[in-house]
């Protein structure tokens, strides 16, 4: 195998090498003013023995032309939600407003320093406040953080505060109930946090419509030692679980608590509120239902909603409005603790906030609307062509599987390579893994109807495909810079950073 | 089909087990190695640990899923196979053979008898796929 | 709603398509007592024009933004290259996803390759991960981490680490059995001091410290590194100024076994605390341990290579709850950003800014310890950050300064150490001018310098 990437067109754009390899020695890429103060000797300021020795041998050397075409050349390699739809489940790629962007980048908020007394720092504590009342009203739980990070941040806070809630009220008893219920639809973050707050986990199983199975919620319940149950609404095979309140009574009668992963509230905004079901605690993605952008990767904001009951337990500090003057509150006792150092991610919250007075309270109920419809009119269009395994009409997303082409050998990981060919982002695969052959679609509001045609008519060539030429959907996908890759071998010996030819060839 | 040897002992968790005297040689069946795809890295005890009969002592990764292993016997580790670590597809190519995975010195030998032979090993992965 | 493509008309005749009379209907599997009646109770509407003008007016009463700034403390003023948010602003960069689907995500996944190897060579380190939220939760993952491959549950941590990041690694370990023991840190040198090393014992996951630490000082980790690997336990180094990477020896080369920094400093404005970015750095050995993403080489068919997400199996969407973190979304295109920013300034560029860090703290430090009334009580060697002993209450000085002179002086300690009253911390960067340090000097003269050292206002 060669790491020379052999000219496959005409331009130097799909050839562009590692930065690394670019570089030549003596370029220059910037220019700082010439330093201003009398310089002393580094020996006097620095012991020898902690001074860097290696002159960063082996870092980039490059003009700031060389950067500018190396990011632009390998940008041209990335779909995006500029470009056109994701239909991916789950992930809510809805359209990352400009405008968000430029309110982020306001001095006045970009350049303040996070720890400026708060006096001098009304304007960017007003922001948080009014964020945190707006999540308010549109979950109907009435105490939030917007610390957390992530939507997993977000749930392992969550969770975290459900533990501390569990632990004052119950005592020594508390040790007793360390059980937390999960669907076996849910999302790999759900487990994962459960664990970090000292929970094991308890999996319930889906009825044949989809929905929680009650009788074997009842029947876990029944044990005594069912800390919570963690849920998403409408789930993650896009159906709103009817059972909401039923769910959360049985709970609760139990001496547990319901979390709820707000992962899915494109379904919910302005239509139905969380707390109104009964739910005790919400995280939310910013990145998500809020439209920040997800920048390849983050950064995210999973801010996390909960009952008067859990108030106590949110991280400090919390944001409070005293008179006309906003403070930092560090008064809480019985919190968490600090989830992440300073606020969370602060750009996020401007973002979230902007988008919430451009949309306005009907242009939030608007964009469910779509979203939903959207959602509806792909179902309705790939009914008959693929297998949809749930009749209850979906939400935001739907789901499908690739039963009717695995005949002819066809998978639906080939199905997503080959929609690649025609233009889209593959949607979500094998996710919820209850669903064999899964693919969860999810549009958003921000697709037109001429795309969403465009997707229905690119799934249902793929699927003629399947049965008359399976060959071109296994090989798939054939219009892009590099095909599919060897993922096996890249698990078994790693490599994972650029090394110089010297020591790559010793190691 | 997968392959189902005749002369060893299988577990509901798709392990199998060669007795040779009083140890057992483990490993992950064919049909395990092939629900999990080209495996890419095999976690493995030391020898000296011990375990009880049904408890895991490692795990198997393939590079889209990950499967604990589960010794069908109870026992102390002898042998591992450490050239597993620099050629894990040898669990694909020769789950029998090759991709055996660790050497127990079993400390009731006669756990072996309510273990499932082949054909009833064949009759369980044939009813788990309808 | 201009962001909603179809307009009403396309969208009844959606409905008409797929047989319902009414938008409404769309929610028929919601009960009918949990839809809502009205419209949520949240403003109506912004044009463009209003919206800029509220989020102006709020940004204007954030006096400490306009201001001369000498503000560190895990957060840091750097020149940011007019390159680096031009690169960041490229749709396909911020309107990209994860990278899950490697065939159209090589942009995205490139970047992160180079990301990676960036890190391990400033670090010294021979692995590192896609990033964490920020270093401060990267410290808590580390912590985690050291007890998942030691096997053990103790946790001896410097007080001169950063207390928000303490604060953060209380959090996490709380329910996680691991036992953490707070070490004081020496107060004449600033540094951890000797009593860190000697509470290491064979019960040690990993002794944890901070360098430059949070008084600006820098440690020895070689030492510490000998201490730690003498009881088979790890040191874990955190660093929240991590443009000193580009003159301090590398924690690789002192011996630490896990790295995790805050990369705020390389090209990501302060905003108000967030977003930032965690680099998280380690041993090759420990590379199935490590949280969060991983991009590795590939290659396709026709042997063209590639980039792509790998050894997932670590992670929360395969192992669940056995996953080395639930970390999901991470810090994607701040991250870009860093790396814009590092191969922009390169080689030269970041040693240039640590030296010009360096020399212009010195310079500030210097003569405000002339000053009558001022000391720096700490003796150890610093980079850019430095405490300042002054003959008034801190808060009530830095209040002064930043209403009178409209300078924002340092932070005071007693933030963070209620003690610590008369104490502030000083950071000086690249983008200070002489002319900025002297005003400082002369505002510190001018409205203190004449009263005696120890006398309350």
């Amino acid at each position: 195998m060669t790491s020379e990437i052999t000219k496959v067109t005409t331009h130097l754009s799909p050839n562009e090498q590692l930065i690394f390899e670019r570089s030549q020695k003596g370029r220059i890429g910037y220019r700082l003013p010439p330093l201003d103060v009398e310089e002393m000797s580094l020996d006097k300021l620095i012991p020898r023995n902690f001074q860097r020795d290696d002159d960063l041998e082996s870092m980039p050397e490059v003009s700031e032309v060389d950067v500018i075409r190396h990011f632009v050349r390998m940008s041209t390699w990335n779909y995006s939600i500029d470009l056109g739809m994701y239909p991916l489940g789950s992930c809510t790629m809805k359209y990352n407003s400009r405008l968000n962007e430029r309110v982020a980048r306001i001095p006045g908020f970009a350049n303040l320093h996070p720890l400026t007394d708060e006096r001098d720092s009304q304007g960017a504590l007003q922001v948080i406040y009014e964020l945190q009342q707006h999540l308010i009203e549109i979950t109907g739980l009435p105490e939030i953080s917007l610390q957390p990070a992530a939507g997993a941040h977000g749930e392992m806070t969550g969770i975290m505060i459900i533990r501390a809630f569990l632990d004052a009220r119950d005592g020594e008893a508390a040790s007793k109930r360390r059980t937390m219920l999960i669907p076996d639809s849910a999302h790999g973050t759900n487990p994962a946090s459960a664990h970090l707050s000292g929970f094991s986990v308890k999996t319930i199983k889906s009825t044949s419509e989809g929905l929680t199975d009650l009788d074997h919620l009842r029947e876990l319940c029944a044990h005594g030692d069912v800390a919570g149950l963690m849920l998403t609404n409408p789930n993650t095979l896009g159906l709103f679980e009817r059972n909401i309140q039923e769910i959360c009574q049985i709970v609760h009668a139990a001496g547990g608590l319901v979390y709820m992963d707000g992962a899915n509230m494109n379904a919910l905004v302005g239509v139905a509120r969380p707390g109104d079901m009964g739910v005790d605690v919400i995280h939310l993605n910013l990145h998500k239902t809020f439209s920040t952008p997800h920048g390849g990767g983050g950064p995210g904001s999973g801010p996390c909603c909960c009952t008067k009951a859990l108030a106590p337990f949110l991280p400090v500090p919390r944001i409070v409005k005293s008179g006309e003057s906003y403070r930092l509150d560090y008064d809480q006792p019985q919190s968490i603790g600090r989830v992440k150092a300073f606020f969370g991610n602060y750009g996020m919250m401007l973002r979230a906030l902007s988008y919430i007075l451009t949309h306005g309270n009907d242009g939030l109920r608007e964009a469910t609307e779509a979203a939903v419809l959207n959602s509806r009119y792909i179902a309705k269009g790939l009914t008959g062509t693929y297998e949809k395994p749930f009749n209850s009409p979906p939400m935001h997303e739907v789901v499908f599987t690739d039963k009717l082409q695995a005949r002819k050998g066809v998978h639906t990981l080939d199905i997503a390579k080959r929609l690649i060919d025609y233009g889209f982002h593959p949607m979500t695969i094998y996710f919820p893994l209850i669903v064999q052959g899964a693919m969860l679609i999810e549009p958003t509001e921000s697709v037109g109807r001429q795309e969403l045609d465009q997707f229905i008519a690119a799934m249902k060539m793929i699927a003629g495909e399947a049965l008359e030429n399976p060959e071109l959907v296994l090989t798939a996908p054939h219009t892009t810079r590099i095909g599919r890759l060897d993922e096996a071998a890249a698990a078994r010996k790693p490599v994972l950073r650029w090394k110089p030819k010297a020591k790559a060839d010793a190691a | 089909m997968a392959n189902v040897p005749e002369d060893l002992h299988y577990s509901k968790d798709h392990e199998w087990v060669r007795v040779e005297g009083d140890s057992a040689v483990i490993g992950i069946t064919d049909y395990a190695q092939d629900s999990l795809g080209d495996v890419v890295y095999v976690e493995l005890p030391k020898t000296g640990e011990k375990f009880s009969a049904n408890e895991s002592f490692g795990s198997v990764e393939s590079v889209k899923a990950v499967s604990e292993v589960f010794t069908p016997v109870s026992g102390e580790v002898g042998k591992i196979n450490e050239t597993l670590a620099d050629e894990p597809e040898k669990v694909n190519t020769d789950p029998y053979g090759d991709g055996w995975m660790i050497r127990v010195r079993m400390s009731s030998p006669g756990e072996v008898d309510s273990l499932l032979t082949a054909a009833e090993y064949e009759d369980f992965t044939k009813a788990e796929t309808e | 709603m201009r962001y909603i493509p179809n307009s009403p008309v396309e969208r009844a005749e959606m409905l008409a398509a797929i047989g319902l009379g009414s938008a409404e209907e769309l929610f028929d599997s919601i009960p009918e007592t949990l839809r809502l009646r009205g419209l949520l109770n949240t403003p109506a509407a912004l044009s463009e024009i209003e919206l800029l003008s509220r989020f102006e007016e709020m940004a204007a009463r954030n006096a400490g933004a306009r201001r001369t700034t000498f503000l560190g403390a895990g957060a840091y003023s750097h020149y940011i290259p007019t390159i680096v948010d031009h690169i960041i602003s490229r749709s396909e960069f911020f309107t990209a996803y994860t990278p899950y689907q490697p065939e159209i995500s090589q942009g995205t996944l490139q970047t992160i390759f180079e990301f990676q190897t960036l890190v391990c060579q400033l670090t010294g380190m021979e692995v590192a991960n896609a990033s964490m939220y920020d270093g401060s939760t990267g410290l808590a993952e580390a912590v985690l981490m050291s007890e998942r491959v030691t096997r053990r549950s103790k946790i001896v941590a410097s007080t001169s680490v950063h207390p928000e990041y303490l604060e953060v690694v209380k959090t996490y370990v709380q329910h996680a059995g691991i036992d953490l023991e707070l070490i004081e840190f020496d107060d004449e040198t600033g540094q951890a001091g000797a009593t860190l090393a000697a509470a290491i014992d064979d019960e040690t996951a990993a002794v944890v410290v901070q360098s430059p630490n949070f008084f600006g000082c820098v440690e020895d980790l070689t030492t510490l590194a000998d201490a730690a690997h003498a009881r088979g336990a790890l040191l874990v180094v955190a660093i929240t100024e991590a443009i000193s990477l580009g003159l301090l020896k590398p924690p690789g080369a002192c011996g630490a076994d896990i790295v995790v920094a805050e990369g705020q400093s390389f090209g990501v404005p302060l905003s108000f605390g967030g977003p930032y970015v965690g680099l998280f750095a380690t041993r090759e050995k420990y590379a199935r341990q490590i949280p969060g993403r991983l991009v590795g080489e590939a290659y396709d068919k026709q042997g063209r290579r590639g980039f792509v997400l790998t050894l997932a199996t670590r992670e929360q969407h395969i192992r669940r709850e056995k996953a080395t973190s639930n970390i999901c979304t991470n810090e994607g295109l701040i991250a870009l950003a860093a790396t814009v920013y590092l191969e922009t300034m390169g080689r030269r560029g970041i040693q240039e800014v640590a030296q010009q860090c360096l020399q212009k703290t010195a310079y500030a430090s210097q003569r405000i310890a002339q000053l009558p009334g001022f000391s720096l009580p700490f003796s150890g060697p610093r980079f850019n950050e430095f405490v300042v002993r002054g003959p008034i209450a801190a808060s009530d000085l830095l209040s002064r300064l930043a209403g009178e002179k409209e300078i924002e002086g340092g932070i005071a300690l007693s933030r963070f150490f209620p003690d610590l009253k008369s104490d502030f911390l000083v950071c000086v960067t690249e983008t200070n001018t002489r002319a900025q340090i002297d005003a400082l000097i002369e505002a510190l003269t001018s409205l203190f310098a004449n009263k005696t050292a120890g006398t309350q206002p």
